[in-house]
C-alpha cells in the first residue's frame, strides 16, 4: 500500500534533483519531443446506458433486422439521403456516424460487432461494474482492469514517473481506474491548479516544503510539482489543428482536452472519458432523432480528436465500449429495452481497420440470445487484452483479466 | 517485494511522528480510564489527548469544545459520548426537521408519489402499446419531469442532511460510528431506480439507532433493510428450480421475474460484513448462506415496502454453514440462524475489532489492541459500545504514534472545517457537493467494499490539490453556512498583531499545535518564494482571467485561515 507512494515520490524526487527522465527535463525547457520518445496512448471511451449496437453498426444485409424494427430501423444504403453508410455490403454505419467514415476509408477504424460481456445481466450497474472491473459475474473485484494494467506493467518506462500517466476527464475516478496505481481525475484541465493567486500559492507550497517524508507532505510536494509541470506544458496553448472542430458538448470538450494533454507531452499513457444518454427506452428514433443526436456528438467528437492529433494518431488507440446492447426488437415506446451483445470501435494508427470484426451471429429468432437479443460471439476481454498487449505491451494478461483465456488473436492491430 | 513493503511501512510509521514533539511521556490529564487501564501509560500530553479525542470521537472540535472537554476531563467526555442517549440533541433534530422535507417520509410513499422515471415509461408501454409507438403523451412527459426533479431533490436532501448532522450533532461519537457502519455496510445510490428512495431510511432508521448497540442487531437490521436487499440483490434471490422448495412456487412468482439463486449478498455478508476475506469460509459456505437467505425480500411500494419473507421462494433443503447444520424444511429461521452463526464467529470479532481500531487508532493498528478489542467483542456478545470503549480508552489510542496519524477522509475534511469555523448546518446541496468534489460522494461508492479507510488510498496529487482548494474556497467565504470569521475572537483578531492572529487560527483550526514550519508560513506574508519577481510565473496558480473558476485571493485574516486549512496538519486527524 505504501509502495506506490514511495515509487512515485522517488521518481518526482529524481526529477526535482535534475536527474529527471528526459521528457520531464525537456518539458521544463519547453522543448519538443522527437518522435521516438512519443509514448503510446490508449483512450477509453465509455458510452454509459447501453448503446443500441444494431442501430450503430447497422446489419442492413440482414432481412430480420427490418422485421424486428419496423419503425426505427436504419434504411439500407442509398435508399435515400438518411440511410446507413455502407461499409462492406452487409454492415453500415448509422448516418450520424458519417464523420467516422473517413477513418474507415483510411483503414484506421475497426468496428467489432456482437461483442460484450458473457454475463447475462441486464442491469446497467452490474454490467458497467463487470466491464470496468474486467471480471464478468465476479462482484468482489475491488480494482479496475485499467488500474491493474498501470500497476502491473507497461512499455512506457518514462510514463511511470509522470503524475499524468493516467488521467480521467471525469469529476470522480471511474471504476475502471480504481486501484493501487495513482491516477488523476479532473473535470477540466483548468481545474488542476491552485485556485487562488498572489502570494497565497507560494505560501501554500511552502507549507509542504518541509523535507518531511510524511505521506501528506510528500504528496503535497508532488502535487505542486505536477501543477507546475502542467502549467509549463500549458496544454491549453494547443488549439485544435488540421481543421478539427470539436462539438461544444461536454464530451467534445473533454476529448479536446485529452488531445491537449497528449500534445503537451505530459506523459499521458491512459485517458478515460464517458458519455451518457444511451438508455433509449422511449422514442429513440431511426436515422434521425434521439439516438441519432447522441451519435452525432459522439462521432464528431472522436473525428475531431483524430484530426486534431494528426500524425500522433500513429501512437494512439481509441477504444469505445458500452455495458451491453439493446433488444433486437423495438418496444412499444418506439425505443429498445436492455439487451445483450453490443458493438465497439477501435480507432487509431496501429489499428488494422476497414474491416468489421467479430463473427456475426444473425438475427433470426433461433439465433437470438434468449430469443430476444443479439447473441455474443466476442468476449470484451478478448478485445481489451489484444489492445493492451499489442498497443501498450501489457504482459500480465492473467492479472488484468483473471481466469480469462483468450482464443486466437482477432488481428485488430497491425 | 514483501520485504520492501514492510520497510516502507516502517519508514512511514517513523514519519508519522509529529514534528517538534518532546519524546518523553507526559503526565495524564485524568486518573483512570473507563476500562480501568491506568491512564499513566498515556504518552500524549494533556492538550494532545483533548485534541486527539475530539478529532477521533468527533469530526473535530467546534469553538469552545476543547475548553469544555478539558474542564470535564477527557475520560468523562468519552464516557458521555459512548452514551448518545444521554445527550440532548434537540437543536440538531430541529434543524433537520425544518430544513428537509422529503427525508422523513416513508420511502414507499415517496416512491408512489414520484415513481422512477423508467416505471412511468414501462406503465405507459403496457397501457397502450400501439398508440405509444410514437412516444409519451404530454401528461406522461410532465410526470416524468416531476419525478426526476423530486428524485434530484431527495438525493440532495439525503446528502446534505448527512453532512449537516455530522456538523451539528452533539452526539458526535454516534455520528462517527454511523459513518463507519454506513461505509462498512455500504450501499450505492445509483444501483437502480429504487435505491434512492431507501437511503434516508437506511441511515436514519437502520444504521444510526444501532451504531453503538449489539452487532447482531445491527447486522439483522441491515440484512432486512430494503436498501441492502436491493443493493446486493438478495430481494430477487430464490431457490434454484432443482432444489426442494418450502412451498410450491405459485404462478409466475410475482416480482423479480427471472428466478434462481443470487449469491451476491451471501458472499459479501461473509467477506465484507462479518468474517472478512481471510475469515475461513469456503465457496460452499457462500452458496449455503445464500440458500439460507432465499425468500428474504421486500414488499413493493404499493404494499408499503419493508421486509418480507416469501416462503415460496425459499430453498427448503438442508444447509451446512461454517460447521453448523441448518435442518431441512425450515423457513425464515434459516437466515436468522445464519446471522447468529456469522455474528458469533471468532473471525468476525477479529475483523470488526480490526476495522474499528483502524478507524480510531491508526492505519496499521497494534495487534495487541485488536486482540483485546476482539476479546471484548466476544465476551460481550458483540456489544459495539464496549468494543469502541476498549479501543478509545486504550494506551494505544493515546500513544504518541497515534496522534495525527490518520489522514482525514474527504467527508472528515469538510465536516471538520465547518465545525472548526463554528459553521451552521448548510441546508443547500453545496457542502455535500464539496465532499463529492473531494472524491467521496455520499452514497456514491459503487463497489461493496466501501470507501478507503487508510491514508495512502486517500492521498494522491489530485486529492491534496482539491483539499487545498477547498480550504481557499472556505476562506473566501464561498461555502454557505460558514465563514472564516467564524472562529472565536475574529471580531477583534483581524486588527490584532499578526502573531496573535496566527495564534487564534492555530488554536481554532489546528488544535493549538502547529509545526514551527507551518507557523512560520502562517506568520509570514512575505514568503521568500513570493519575493522573487518571477515567482508568480513559476508558481502553481492559474493566472489572470484565463484560470476559470479562480477565486479572488483572500487577504489578511481570512488568508491565514485558508493557509491553516490547507496545511499538512489539517489533513490529518
Amino acid at each position: 500500500m505504501q509502495r506506490r507512494y514511495f515509487i512515485k515520490s522517488g521518481a518526482i524526487a529524481l526529477a526535482t534533483m535534475g536527474l529527471s527522465p528526459s521528457f520531464l527535463r525537456r518539458l521544463s525547457f519547453g522543448m519538443e519531443l522527437p518522435g521516438a520518445e512519443k509514448g503510446k496512448v490508449l483512450i477509453c471511451l465509455f458510452q454509459r446506458g447501453a448503446a443500441d449496437a444494431l442501430n450503430v453498426v447497422v446489419p442492413f444485409g440482414e432481412q430480420a433486422y427490418y422485421q424486428l424494427r419496423p419503425n426505427i430501423a436504419i434504411p439500407a444504403p442509398s435508399s435515400g439521403a438518411v440511410s446507413a453508410i455502407d461499409l462492406d455490403g452487409f454492415f453500415g454505419l448509422h448516418p450520424s456516424l458519417a464523420p467516422l467514415k473517413p477513418l474507415w476509408d483510411q483503414g484506421i477504424l475497426a468496428p467489432i460487432h456482437a461483442v460484450g460481456s458473457p454475463s447475462s445481466t441486464r442491469s446497467h450497474f452490474d454490467a458497467q461494474d463487470y466491464m470496468e472491473s474486467g471480471t464478468p459475474d465476479v462482484k468482489g473485484t475491488m480494482d479496475g482492469w485499467l488500474n491493474r494494467y498501470l500497476a502491473a506493467s507497461g512499455t512506457c518506462q518514462q510514463c511511470q514517473a509522470s503524475p499524468f500517466r493516467a488521467v480521467s476527464m471525469t469529476p470522480q475516478t471511474p471504476r475502471v481506474l480504481e486501484g493501487s496505481a495513482p491516477t488523476v481525475a479532473m473535470d477540466s484541465i483548468d481545474q488542476f491548479a491552485v485556485r487562488t493567486g498572489g502570494d497565497a500559492v507560494a505560501r501554500l507550497e511552502a507549507l509542504y516544503k518541509t523535507g518531511s517524508a510524511d505521506i501528506v507532505e510528500g504528496t503535497g510536494r508532488e502535487m505542486f510539482e505536477a501543477v507546475k509541470m502542467l502549467k509549463a506544458a500549458n496544454p491549453q496553448q494547443y488549439q485544435p489543428e488540421h481543421g478539427a472542430d470539436y462539438p461544444r458538448s461536454q464530451f467534445g470538450q473533454r476529448l479536446r482536452q485529452i488531445g491537449q494533454l497528449i500534445k503537451s507531452n505530459v506523459g499521458l499513457e491512459v485517458a478515460f472519458a464517458d458519455v451518457g444518454g444511451w438508455d433509449t427506452h422511449v422514442n429513440q428514433g431511426g436515422a434521425q432523432g434521439q439516438l441519432a443526436n447522441r451519435l452525432d456528438d459522439f462521432a464528431k467528437s472522436i473525428a475531431a480528436l483524430a484530426s486534431d492529433l494528426g500524425d500522433r494518431m500513429d501512437d494512439v488507440v481509441i477504444l469505445t465500449m458500452s455495458e451491453f446492447g439493446r433488444m433486437a426488437r423495438q418496444n412499444g415506446n418506439g425505443g429498445t429495452d436492455h439487451g445483450h451483445a453490443g458493438a465497439m470501435f477501435v480507432i487509431g494508427g496501429p489499428v488494422k481497420g476497414k474491416k468489421v470484426f467479430g463473427r456475426w451471429p444473425g438475427l433470426r429468432p433461433e439465433q437470438l440470445y434468449q430469443g430476444r437479443d443479439l447473441a455474443l460471439t466476442t468476449d470484451f476481454r478478448a478485445v481489451f487484452s489484444e489492445v493492451v498487449s499489442g498497443h501498450l505491451g501489457a504482459a500480465r494478461l492473467d492479472v488484468l483479466f483473471p481466469g480469462f483465456r483468450s482464443g486466437a488473436r482477432m488481428g485488430l492491430l497491425g | 517485494m514483501r520485504h520492501f513493503v514492510r520497510l516502507t511501512v516502517l519508514i512511514f510509521a517513523a514519519a508519522c511522528a509529529p514534528r517538534g514533539q518532546a519524546p518523553q511521556p507526559v503526565a495524564p490529564a485524568q486518573g483512570m480510564t473507563g476500562g480501568g487501564t491506568p491512564a499513566l501509560s498515556r504518552e500524549q500530553t494533556a492538550d494532545q489527548q483533548v485534541a486527539h479525542a475530539l478529532n477521533r470521537l468527533a469530526f473535530g472540535p467546534r469553538p469552545g469544545d476543547e475548553a469544555r472537554v478539558r474542564a470535564m476531563g477527557v475520560d468523562r467526555w468519552i464516557d458521555e459520548q459512548l452514551h448518545p442517549e444521554r445527550i440532548d440533541d434537540a437543536r440538531t433534530e430541529e434543524f433537520l426537521r425544518s430544513s428537509y422535507h422529503m427525508i422523513g417520509e416513508p420511502p414507499a410513499e415517496l416512491e408512489q408519489r414520484y415513481p422512477p422515471p423508467g416505471q412511468i415509461v414501462a406503465a405507459r408501454g403496457r397501457g397502450n402499446a400501439g398508440a405509444a409507438r410514437d412516444g409519451l403523451s404530454a401528461v406522461d412527459s410532465a410526470r416524468l419531469k416531476e419525478s426526476a426533479a423530486a428524485l434530484r431533490q431527495l438525493t440532495a436532501e439525503v446528502q446534505s442532511s448527512r453532512v449537516a448532522r455530522a456538523v451539528l450533532s452533539d452526539r458526535q461519537l454516534q455520528e462517527v460510528v454511523t459513518d463507519f457502519w454506513l461505509n462498512h455496510f455500504t450501499v450505492y445510490d445509483a444501483k437502480g431506480p429504487r435505491e434512492r428512495y431507501l437511503l434516508a431510511e437506511y441511515a436514519d432508521r437502520v444504521i444510526r439507532p444501532n451504531a453503538l448497540g449489539k452487532f447482531r442487531t445491527l447486522l439483522g437490521a441491515v440484512a432486512k433493510s430494503d436498501a441492502m436487499l436491493f443493493y446486493l440483490d438478495n430481494w430477487e434471490s430464490r431457490a434454484d428450480s432443482t432444489r426442494p422448495h418450502l412451498m410450491p412456487p405459485a404462478g409466475r412468482g410475482g416480482r423479480g421475474g427471472r428466478g434462481g439463486l443470487n449469491e451476491n449478498y451471501g458472499r459479501e455478508l461473509l467477506e465484507l460484513h462479518t468474517l472478512g476475506v481471510d475469515g475461513g469460509y469456503t465457496q460452499a459456505d457462500v452458496i449455503d448462506a445464500a440458500r439460507a437467505l432465499t425468500g428474504w425480500t421486500f414488499k413493493g411500494a404499493q404494499q408499503g415496502g419493508g421486509f418480507q419473507f416469501v416462503a415460496a421462494w425459499h430453498d427448503a433443503g438442508e444447509k451446512h454453514i461454517l460447521g453448523h447444520t441448518l435442518e431441512a424444511g425450515r423457513g425464515l429461521q434459516d437466515g436468522e440462524d445464519l446471522l447468529d452463526i456469522v455474528a458469533q464467529h471468532p473471525s468476525t470479532a477479529k475483523f470488526i475489532a480490526f476495522k474499528l481500531a483502524r478507524r480510531f487508532v491508526s492505519d496499521a493498528p497494534p495487534a495487541a489492541l485488536v486482540s483485546r478489542a476482539a476479546a471484548v467483542f466476544t465476551s460481550t456478545h458483540g456489544d459495539i459500545r464496549e468494543v469502541v470503549r476498549t479501543i478509545v480508552t486504550s494506551p494505544e489510542f493515546f500513544a504518541r504514534a497515534a496522534y495525527r496519524s490518520k489522514v482525514k477522509s474527504p467527508f472528515e475534511v469538510v465536516v471538520s472545517t465547518v465545525r472548526a469555523l463554528g459553521g451552521q448546518g448548510d441546508a443547500t446541496p453545496r457542502t455535500a457537493a464539496a465532499v463529492a468534489q473531494l472524491g467521496q460522494p455520499i452514497f456514491g461508492h459503487q463497489a461493496p467494499n466501501g470507501w478507503p479507510e487508510t491514508g495512502d488510498e486517500w492521498m494522491n496529487t489530485g486529492a491534496i490539490l482539491n483539499r487545498i482548494n477547498f480550504g481557499m474556497l472556505v476562506a473566501s467565504g464561498r461555502l454557505p453556512g460558514v465563514s472564516p470569521m467564524g472562529i472565536p475572537g475574529s471580531d477583534s483578531l483581524p486588527r490584532a498583531p499578526v502573531d496573535q492572529q496566527v495564534d487564534g487560527v492555530v488554536r481554532a483550526i489546528l488544535g493549538g499545535d502547529a509545526s514551527p514550519e507551518t507557523r512560520a508560513v502562517l506568520l509570514s506574508g512575505e514568503n521568500p518564494l513570493a519575493k522573487r519577481p518571477a515567482a508568480d510565473a513559476g508558481a502553481a496558480g492559474t493566472q489572470g482571467a484565463r484560470g476559470q473558476g479562480q477565486l479572488p485571493q483572500p487577504r489578511g485574516f481570512p488568508l491565514i485561515v485558508g493557509l491553516a486549512l490547507g496545511s499538512p496538519e489539517f489533513q490529518r486527524r
